[in-house]
Parts: structure tokens; C-alpha cells; sequence
């Protein structure tokens, strides 16, 4: 019985989600109706409930931000919109939704790039935003219990007057929320030196599909007490239950930072620049971030960051963003100035040359640049983004070949694409491919899929290095995971889900 | 034939380290005074100032003999020499004030700078040696003052042009075309060298420290003086008698309709 109505809610689902999502019904799903809402409005103030649907229909723009994902390429057509403001509120919706089998979506701030955050069809969409309290802060610990709906720059502040930083940093840490962060297991620009999140977070609390509450909200650090399940919540995306509270761990402040962006004359200089950077700075690196030429003049067109000079950049083919935290200043200087020098004296240098900023206000402004590539991409044009875990090496060899595969399509162009480029986390491996189009094309869509999946395979690489599968990449984990993998994780979504209420159509089709 | 400029530029330009504009403020528990512990960089409008003589030489090219930064302060001020350097000053002084001494007031600002070009310009041999332009801040963003440069105008007697958003230099002719920024607009003046201007916020946009030139600042001359050397006092003329915070906002509240709206505002006294 079970798994027949598996098989008929996957064969029901679309097989491809494509540029807006097809509208095929959940057969075993239901809609939410009056009835549910009237339900709802029981134990939910009414500004948490927002529903096209009577009693107090709001105007269908007002779900807008709600049923459309950043990158503007996920649509959903869900109706109702619910805001609880405690746990015990999401287990009653969760209940509610699990016994009338309603499917629901999580949302953060809606800043997921793979369109995991907004629904397939009319699922209810269940946004943490008012779940933005702090429970407990320890000065001495670092540990940091908060509400999953807290916004990840207001924890950044929070921490900050007692020297502390959150251990995860990412380019949409104005809106993205924490308990985002840990569904989509975000990795960001701290990675390199803090780890990612599955060290960092220490506890979480979870509503699960059928309304209990997994309270695993430890402060612990060590716990070896059998199956440490809160690891399956992160990543998983909202398909397994949503995400409430998270314990973690915030490390101290370093006392200085400073960062640089050097111009390459090539990018063969990547590899070589980056094993002279570990060495020469070793414990104090905590950046070593890669934009490729056509990412940087982006970046700089769309106005994020102050560019550097003309003369900075004359005959760069790419740059580096490189970031030092430590605990003393005078330290870290002198360490980032013997290697400055180094890099500078040596007989065939690695770099043309490059700029050290002088203060916080450039600290931020160099960062900007790498930040706001995301951004600009977005401004440019369509974005067709790949998130993929390649040998270093390949970076550039990934990216060019893209763009001539593009080119022997016909499809290089103003009308179809405008960019292809290249930026990433080269201390992790991750390259951002990102491919600007003037407008989302089935034709483009059909050249770069599979063959990036393709490439990425061959390389023994990962198609979702840090932004997850959502309902974009569902159709491409057989690329990086085994079929005793994707196996596994379909049991482990039944044990938890069996109804497959949670987010349908991510993660597994 | 173009007419061979009469006279060549030597410009000083004063910068000061300041907390930097990025740092959250606190208090000290006294009310004496900030923590200081904190990151400090150059006074955003000292680091305009000091874009702005670079600008000026890349477009006079040789007419502008020498750039020189100075600086009057703690001995860690000499890393806002070094940037000054790096973004292309030739030279520095750095008038060393003890760490624990209070900073200077502008009046003994605006006169160590008069020595300091008095001296100069005594000891050069050939006009062409002499400082005849002063760039500098209009205001630092530490103290807020905002009257260095004029006090330094009026003590040396030269003409000036305050909040400058745009500065063309007519070496040849020894004058000066500035804007200021004023309340709705900008007024142009016309000056006769020697000049002292002060830097508004559009002026430019300040250059990042180049890597090779961040090298080559590491060798250039720093010349180091005290206040005694100038023969000027830092005695304080001010008393700070309290600083504090400003008063925390408090949130705003919502309202669920207009007359929820008006009800309240009646209550806050409104008629
Ligand atoms: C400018 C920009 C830069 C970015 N940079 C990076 C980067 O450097 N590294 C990186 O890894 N990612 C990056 N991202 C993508 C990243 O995944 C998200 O920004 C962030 O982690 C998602 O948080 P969110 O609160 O917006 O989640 P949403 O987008 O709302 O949701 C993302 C997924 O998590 C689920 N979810 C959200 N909240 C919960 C919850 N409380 N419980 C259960 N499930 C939940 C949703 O259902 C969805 O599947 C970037 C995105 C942008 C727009």
C-alpha cells in the first residue's frame, strides 16, 4: 500500500522541473483549504497567516515574495503562507498537515539558489521568520542556542559585542536565516578555517512531519551516545522534518583581520599561489577565495565593491581574494608582508601585483567584490548556476570548455548566452560555475544538461558542492551519488516521513 | 609654444588616524572619554586629501615637484604615514605625540602645520621649494571639529577653499579653480596660491594601496619632529566634561487600524 502510493506521488511529480515549475497535482496530497485555514486561525495570531483563501483572503501579490525563489526561476502557487511564532505552533501545523496530508515547504529568507525553499505545486508554505529570537548566549563557551528563524547577520551582531563571530559567512547573510543555513548545510566563506556546520552545530530541535518534537537542542560537545541524528537534518533541506532551534558553536573574534586581492596573469598561477599562501601564512589564512576575469568585471560593472585600478588590473586573467584572521596584529602583518614580498621578489612571480586594503571600510569593499559576484550575475541576466566540487586544477579547464561547448551550439550570444564564468572556494574545491543568459532558454538548458553533470562525473566530482539539490538537481544525484546511496536516503525519508508531506520534489524526485 | 609654468607645486597634505568610520563606538564606564582599543585607520577625508595632491600630479605631471604627508599624533600614527605613502605621497612627517598625552587640539594643529611650512619654506633656496598648497580634511570623524584648516588659512594668511568637491590648478596662472559644496548646490571659487583647501566627501574616490607601492613606502624618507622642535604647546585649551551614548532608540509598535493610530497619537499629546 505504502509503496504504491510512493510510487504514484514520484510518477505524479514532474520528472524535470524546468523554468517554471509544472503544476502537476500530488495524488496523494492534498490542497490546503477554508477549512484548514479556519482550522489554523485557532491557534495562529492573525498576522501569521497569510492565505488568498477566506476568511481574510489577502491579495495574491502579497504571496509573491513567498512563491518565487531569488534567482527568479522557481515558481510555486501555494495560497497560504503561515508565520508561527513558537515550536509548539509548528507542531500543531505539522500535525494538522501530516493527519489531512497537506504538503508543506519550509522557508528561510528564501535566498536558496536550487529552488528548495518555495513550492513544486500549492504546498503551504511554512516560513520561520517569526521564529527570530536568541534563547541563550555562553561569553565563555561560544555556544549559541537561537531560534531557526534568526536572521544570520542579526547573529553576527549579537555575538560580536561579546567577541564572537558566527562560524558560517555567506554573501546572503543579510536575509538567509540560520536554520536555512543548516537545512541547506551552507557552506560559505569561513569554511576553510571554521569547518562546515556538521562540526559547528552542536544541537538542533526539530518538528517532525507528524507534529512531535525532536529536542536535541544539546550544548554539548562531546556526545557519543549512539546515532547522532540531528546530522541527518542538516542538508536535508526540509525533507525530513523543519528545523526550530540550533545550538552552536561560535568561535572568538579574531583580534585582526586583513585581506588582499591579487591580480594572476594566469590562471595556472592558481594552484601554485595557493600552496605558497598555506605555507607562508598557515594558521592565520582563513580565506582563499578565486573570480575569474569575467566575474570580476561583473562584479565591478554592477557595483559591488570599488574596483581596483586600471593599471591593477591590466593583463589579469583572474584574481584571488585572500583573507587572514589572527590574534595579534602586528603578527599577522608581518607575516602577510613577508609573503606579499615573497610573491612580489620572486624571479617569475606568481602575480602581477595587487591591493591590501588599509582599513575595515576596504576590508569590506575587497570583500564586496567577491561577495557580490552572486549579485551581479543576478543583475546581469538569467543565471544558470552550477555549484560543483571539481579538482582545483580543472577550474578553468571546466569553465572555458563550457563556454565553447555553448559556442559550437550557436548559443553564444547576446540573444542566448552572454557570460559564462567562473568563481569560487578554492580552499574547498567549489567552483561556481555560472552561465548568463539573456533569458531562460530550453536550448541552453539542453546543452548544459547533462553535459556539466557529465563533466563533474568524470571528475569524481560532487553536481551540489554547497547549495544543495532542491527541486533543480534532483534529476541529476545519480551523477554523484551511487544507487545504494539514493537508496538509503529513500528509506531514511519514509522513517521520518512516511506520508511525504516534507517538501515533495526535492532532494529525491 | 606653451609658456613654462612661473612656479612649481609643493603640497602638504596633514592626515590623521582616527578610530575608523566601520567601528561601533562605545563609551568608557568613566564617561571620559571612547574606548580606543579599537581599529583605526585614516580620517576618510585625510585619505581624500591624499588622493586628491596624487590626482593633481598625475594630471600637472611634473609640475607638482612634492607631495608630503604629515601627521601629528601617537606613534602608531606612522602606519597612516606609511598608507599616505603608499597611495603615492614622496615624504612624511611625523610629529610624535606621547600615547598617553590627550590628542591635540586644531589651533595646536593649525600651528605645528605653520611651523612646519614656515620651516620649509625659510630653508628653500629657490621659490620653486616652497609649499604653496595644503590639502586636507574637512573635519575628522573622531572629534567632529571641522576648523583645522580655516585656523590654518587665517594663521599663515593664505586664501582658502573650504569642502571642495572639485579642484583645478592652474599652475601657470598660480590660481586655483574650486567648487564647494554648499546647502543645495555648489558654489565656484576662484583662488590665488598659496591655498589652503578642505576636502568634502565627493571630491574622489581614495585608490587602494598597490601592493609594489605598499613596498616602495617601506623606504621612503620619515622625517620625525616633536612638538618642542616647533617650538609649539599642546596644553589643552578644552575640558571634556562628560561624553556619553546616544539615548538608545526605542522600537516602534504596530497598530492594527487608523483609529488604533489616531488614539495613540491623542495619548502622545497630539491634538
Ligand atoms: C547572494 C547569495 C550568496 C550565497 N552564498 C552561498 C555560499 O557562499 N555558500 C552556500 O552554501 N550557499 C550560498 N547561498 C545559498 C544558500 O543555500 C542560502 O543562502 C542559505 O543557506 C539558505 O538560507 P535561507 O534561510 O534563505 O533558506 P531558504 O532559501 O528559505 O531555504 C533553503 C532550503 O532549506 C529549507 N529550510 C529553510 N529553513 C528551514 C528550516 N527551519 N527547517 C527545515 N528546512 C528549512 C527550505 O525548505 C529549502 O529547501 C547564497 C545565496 C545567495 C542569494
Amino acid at each position: 500500500m505504502l509503496a504504491a502510493r510512493l510510487w504514484a506521488r514520484q510518477r505524479a511529480l514532474p520528472r524535470r522541473v524546468g523554468f517554471s515549475t509544472a503544476a502537476l497535482p500530488h495524488t496523494s496530497l492534498n490542497p490546503v483549504t477554508e477549512q484548514d485555514v479556519a482550522h489554523f486561525s485557532k491557534f495562529l495570531a492573525p498576522n501569521s497567516i497569510i492565505s488568498t483563501l477566506s476568511p481574510n483572503p489577502c491579495a495574491p501579490d502579497e504571496l509573491e515574495t513567498y512563491n518565487n525563489d531569488w534567482i527568479g526561476r522557481f515558481h510555486g502557487q501555494s495560497t497560504t503562507v503561515l508565520k508561527p511564532k513558537t515550536t509548539q505552533e509548528v507542531s500543531e501545523i505539522l500535525k494538522w498537515c501530516n493527519d489531512h496530508r497537506i504538503a508543506v515547504v519550509p522557508q528561510g529568507g528564501n535566498t536558496g539558489l536550487v529552488g528548495g525553499s518555495v513550492p513544486v505545486n500549492n504546498e503551504l508554505i511554512l516560513s520561520l521568520a517569526n521564529m527570530n529570537k536568541v534563547r541563550s548566549f555562553d561569553p565563555i563557551s561560544g555556544i549559541l542556542v537561537a531560534d531557526a528563524g534568526c536572521i544570520l547577520q542579526s547573529l553576527t551582531d549579537y555575538v560580536a559585542p561579546h567577541n564572537h563571530i558566527m562560524p558560517v559567512d555567506l554573501g546572503a547573510k543579510g536575509s538567509c536565516q540560520i536554520g536555512g543555513n543548516v537545512a541547506t548545510n551552507a557552506g560559505g566563506l569561513r569554511l576553510l578555517r571554521y569547518g562546515s556546520l556538521h562540526g559547528t552545530v552542536l544541537g538542533l530541535e526539530v518538528v517532525l512531519p507528524d507534529g512531535r518534537i525532536l529536542d536535541q537542542l544539546t550544548t554539548l560537545r562531546k556526545d557519543n551516545t549512539g546515532y547522532d541524528l540531528k546530522q541527518l537534518f542538516i542538508g536535508a533541506e526540509g525533507t525530513l522534518g523543519v528545523i526550530t532551534g540550533v545550538s552552536i558553536l561560535t568561535p572568538p573574534a579574531p583580534q585582526a583581520s586583513n585581506n588582499v586581492i591579487l591580480a594572476l596573469p594566469t590562471f595556472d598561477n592558481v594552484l601554485p599561489l595557493y600552496q605558497t599562501v598555506k605555507r607562508q601564512l598557515s594558521e592565520i589564512l582563513s580565506a582563499f577565495e578565486f573570480i575569474d576575469r569575467t566575474a570580476y568585471d561583473l562584479a565591478v560593472k554592477h557595483g559591488q565593491g570599488r574596483a581596483l585600478s586600471e593599471e591593477d588590473t591590466k593583463g589579469a586573467e583572474c584574481f584571488v581574494l585572500v583573507e587572514t584572521s589572527g590574534g595579534r596584529r602586528e603578527h599577522d602583518e608581518e607575516k602577510l608582508n613577508d609573503l606579499l614580498e615573497l610573491l612580489l621578489s620572486a624571479d617569475k612571480p606568481l602575480i602581477n601585483t595587487g591591493v591590501l586594503s588599509q582599513s575595515p571600510a576596504q576590508f569590506i569593499s575587497l570583500w564586496a567584490l567577491r561577495e557580490g559576484v552572486t549579485e551581479a550575475v543576478s543583475k546581469e541576466g538569467k543565471a544558470y548556476k552550477y555549484d560543483i566540487s571539481v579538482p582545483l586544477s580543472s577550474f578553468k579547464e571546466v569553465v572555458d570548455n563550457t563556454r565553447e561547448h555553448l559556442r559550437s551550439k550557436g548559443l553564444l550570444h547576446d540573444k542566448a548566452v552572454k557570460y559564462v564564468l567562473g568563481y569560487g572556494h578554492v580552499g574547498d574545491g567549489n567552483l561556481h560555475l555560472n552561465i548568463v543568459a539573456d533569458a531562460y532558454l530550453p536550448e541552453i538548458e539542453n546543452a548544459l544538461e547533462p553535459y556539466i553533470y557529465e563533466v563533474v562525473a568524470a571528475h569524481r566530482g560532487s553536481i551540489s558542492a554547497e547549495h544543495g539539490i532542491g527541486a533543480m538537481k534532483t534529476h541529476a544525484l545519480p551523477y554523484s551519488k551511487s544507487a545504494i546511496s539514493i537508496e538509503l536516503m529513500k528509506k531514511i525519508k519514509q522513517v521520518f516521513d512516511p506520508r511525504g508531506i516534507m517538501n515533495p520534489g526535492k532532494v529525491l524526485e | 609654444m606653451r609658456p613654462s609654468p612661473s612656479r612649481l607645486l609643493n603640497i602638504l597634505v596633514p592626515v590623521k588616524r582616527a578610530v575608523d568610520y566601520a567601528v561601533k563606538i562605545r563609551v568608557n564606564p568613566q564617561q571620559t572619554g571612547i574606548d580606543t582599543n579599537v581599529k583605526h585607520s585614516m580620517n576618510p577625508f585625510d585619505e581624500i586629501a591624499v588622493e586628491e595632491a596624487v590626482r593633481l600630479r598625475e594630471k600637472l605631471k611634473a609640475s607638482v615637484t612634492s607631495i608630503k604627508a604629515i601627521t601629528i599624533g601617537p606613534p602608531k600614527a606612522l602606519d597612516t604615514l606609511r598608507t599616505a605613502l603608499a597611495m603615492g605621497a614622496d615624504s612624511a612627517i611625523h610629529v610624535e605625540v606621547p600615547e598617553t598625552q590627550p590628542a591635540p587640539e586644531p589651533l595646536a594643529i593649525a600651528r605645528t602645520l605653520k611651523a612646519v611650512i614656515e620651516k620649509q619654506n625659510a630653508a628653500a633656496t629657490k621659490p620653486e621649494d616652497k609649499i604653496d598648497l595644503v590639502i586636507l580634511g574637512k573635519q575628522a570623524i573622531d572629534d567632529d571639529l571641522g576648523v583645522t584648516g580655516q585656523m590654518l588659512a587665517g594663521l599663515l594668511g593664505w586664501s582658502q577653499a573650504t569642502f571642495a568637491s572639485k579642484v583645478d590648478i592652474d599652475v601657470a596662472k598660480n590660481e586655483a579653480l574650486v567648487t564647494r559644496e554648499i546647502d543645495g548646490g555648489g558654489e565656484e571659487i576662484k583662488c590665488r596660491l598659496p591655498l589652503v583647501v578642505t576636502t568634502d566627501l565627493r571630491l574622489n574616490e581614495p585608490r587602494y594601496a598597490s601592493l609594489p607601492n605598499i613596498m616602495k613606502a617601506k623606504k621612503k624618507p620619515v622625517e620625525k619632529l616633536s612638538p618642542a622642535d616647533l617650538g609649539v604647546d599642546y596644553t589643552p585649551q578644552l575640558e571634556t566634561l562628560k561624553v556619553s551614548e546616544p539615548p538608545v532608540r526605542v522600537g516602534g509598535g504596530k497598530v492594527a487600524n487608523v483609529d488604533e493610530l489616531l488614539a495613540k497619537l491623542k495619548e502622545a499629546g497630539f491634538p
